[in-house]
C-alpha cells in the first residue's frame, strides 16, 4: 500500500516550478494587469519627476526597481492566493511535497515573473530617459535577474506568513519593504552604474551586496519556510 | 493486529473555543470508523488533525505506532482525506492536477489517467477544473484519493455533491478500501449510508465522545 519512490528535493522543485508556471500562463490576465501596474508606476514616477532626460535618467535606477518593488506585493500575494483557494496548498503538504522544495518553486516562480515584468518595462524606461545601455545589457541582466531574486525569497516567506492574516494586503508590503531597502538600494544603484557608466568600478561592491543579500535570505527561506507552512 | 489510529487525551483550541476535549479513541488497523455529530462537533478537526494538517492543543496522536507530529513526514504518503476542499488548482485540467500529483507521489502519469477514466472523467479531463460542477470536482478527489493508495482514508462528507449513482459507486469504493486493507474514517450526516460501511462508530458532541 506503500506509495513508489516520491522525488527528490530538486525534483519535487523543479515539478512546482512547472506547476506555478503554468498556472501564471493559465491566468495570463494576471500577469498582464501586473505589467501594466508596473508600466503606469514607472510612466507616473517620471511624469512626476518632470521632463529633464538627464535627470530622468539619473533616477532611472531608482524608478525601475521602485517599480518591480510594487508589483511584486501584487505578484506575491496572489500567488499564495492561488494555493489558498480549494486548500490546494493542505493538498501539497499532504502530497507530501517537502515544505523546502515548495519554497524553492514559490521563490523562483515569483522571481521569473518579476524578471519578465521588468524585461517589459526597461525599454520603456530607456526611451523615456534617453538610455543608451546596448552595451551593458548583459549587465543589466545580470543585475535584473540578481534583484528579482533578492525580491522574491523574502517575499515569498513574508507573502506566505501574511496569507493567513486577514489584512493580508496590508501586512505584506509592511514586512517586506523595509527588509528590502538593503536590496532595492543595491540594484538601484547597480543599475544606474549601467545606465550611466561606470569609471569607478563601483557595481561590483553593489553586486557584491546583492549576492550576499540573497544567500542570506534564500538560506533563511529554505530553513525557516517549513515552520511558516506547517505551525 | 496494531494499531492504525491511537489518540491520548487530544484536544484542540481555535482561539477561545474547543473544537475537541480530552478524546481517546484507538482503532485497530483495517477497521473502519463512521463519526457522527452535528455541525461544529468537531468531526472535521478531528479528520484534520488525523490528516497530520493540524497540531493537537494538547494530548498526542499516535498513527501506525508513529508520533502524528514528530513522524508526520513519515507518515503523509500513507494517509488522504477527501474533504471539504478538493486540493485542486482551478486553472489547470483534471489531468494536470492529476498527473501533478501522481508525479510528487513517484507514480507514472498513466495510473493518473487510469484512475480518471475509471471515475468516469476521461472525457473532460482535459478541461479547466474551473468548468467542472460541484460533482465533478468531488469525483475528481476521488480520484486523488486513490492515487496516493492510502492505508488510512478520511473521508470528511463524501456523500456530499454526488448524485445517487456516484453515492453507490462511493459505497463500492469505501469497500473496496477496506477490503484493501485499508483504516477509512469516514464523517458523515447520511448515517444510513454510513453505518453499512463502518465496523466502528463514534458520535461527537461539543468536542466530546457523546452517546449516539
Amino acid at each position: 500500500m506503500r506509495p513508489s519512490a516520491p522525488p527528490g528535493l530538486l525534483s519535487t522543485a523543479w515539478i512546482l516550478v512547472r506547476k506555478d508556471l503554468l498556472l501564471e500562463w493559465r491566468s495570463r490576465a494576471r500577469a498582464n494587469a501586473l505589467v501594466f501596474f508596473a508600466l503606469a508606476s514607472v510612466l507616473l514616477f517620471s511624469f512626476a519627476l518632470g521632463p529633464d532626460t538627464t535627470f530622468l535618467r539619473h533616477a532611472a535606477g531608482g524608478t525601475l526597481w521602485l517599480a518591480i518593488l510594487l508589483a511584486s506585493v501584487l505578484a506575491l500575494g496572489e500567488s499564495f492566493r492561488v494555493e489558498q483557494e480549494n486548500a490546494a496548498l493542505d493538498g501539497l503538504r499532504l502530497a507530501p511535497a517537502d515544505a523546502r522544495a515548495l519554497f524553492l518553486a514559490k521563490a523562483l516562480a515569483n522571481a521569473v515573473l518579476l524578471v519578465l515584468v521588468g524585461a517589459v518595462i526597461l525599454p520603456v524606461l530607456f526611451a523615456l530617459a534617453s538610455v543608451d545601455a546596448v552595451l551593458g545589457l548583459g549587465r543589466l541582466a545580470g543585475v535584473l535577474v540578481l534583484g528579482c531574486l533578492a525580491i522574491a525569497a523574502p517575499g515569498t516567506v513574508y507573502a506566505a506568513i501574511a496569507s493567513h492574516a486577514r489584512s493580508r494586503d496590508v501586512l505584506l508590503p509592511l514586512l517586506l519593504f523595509p527588509l528590502l531597502i538593503p536590496a532595492v538600494v543595491a540594484a538601484a544603484k547597480a543599475t544606474s552604474l549601467v545606465f550611466e557608466g561606470d569609471p569607478m568600478l563601483q557595481s561590483g561592491s553593489w553586486l557584491g551586496l546583492l549576492g550576499a543579500f540573497n544567500l542570506v535570505y534564500w538560506s533563511l527561506g529554505f530553513a525557516l519556510f517549513p515552520r511558516v507552512v506547517e505551525d | 493486529m496494531s494499531n492504525a489510529l491511537e489518540l491520548h487525551d487530544v484536544s484542540k483550541r481555535y482561539g477561545r473555543i474547543w473544537a475537541l476535549a480530552r478524546l481517546s479513541l484507538v482503532l485497530p488497523e483495517g477497521q473502519s470508523l463512521l463519526l457522527t455529530g452535528h455541525n461544529g462537533s468537531g468531526k472535521t478537526t478531528l479528520l484534520r488533525l488525523l490528516a497530520t494538517l493540524f497540531r493537537p492543543t494538547t494530548g498526542r496522536i499516535l498513527l501506525f505506532g508513529q508520533d502524528a507530529v514528530s513522524g508526520r513526514e513519515a507518515l503523509r504518503p500513507r494517509i488522504a482525506l477527501l474533504g471539504h476542499h478538493t486540493f485542486l488548482y482551478d486553472d489547470l485540467t483534471a489531468r494536470e492536477n492529476c498527473v501533478l500529483l501522481a508525479r510528487l507521489l513517484g507514480r507514472p502519469a498513466a495510473e493518473a489517467n487510469a484512475l480518471l477514466e475509471r471515475l468516469g472523467l476521461g472525457a473532460r479531463a482535459d478541461e479547466a477544473v474551473r468548468t467542472f460542477s460541484a460533482g465533478m470536482r468531488k469525483r475528481l478527489a476521488i480520484v486523488r484519493l486513490l492515487l496516493k493508495r492510502p492505508s488510512l482514508a478520511l473521508l470528511d462528507e463524501p456523500f456530499g455533491e454526488l448524485d445517487p449513482a456516484g453515492i453507490q459507486e462511493m459505497e463500492h469504493l469505501v469497500r473496496d478500501l477496506s477490503q484493501a486493507g485499508a483504516t477509512v474514517v469516514l464523517a458523515t450526516h447520511q448515517v444510513e449510508h454510513g453505518q453499512s460501511l463502518c465496523t466502528e462508530r463514534l458520535h461527537l458532541a461539543a468536542g466530546r465522545a457523546a452517546q449516539a
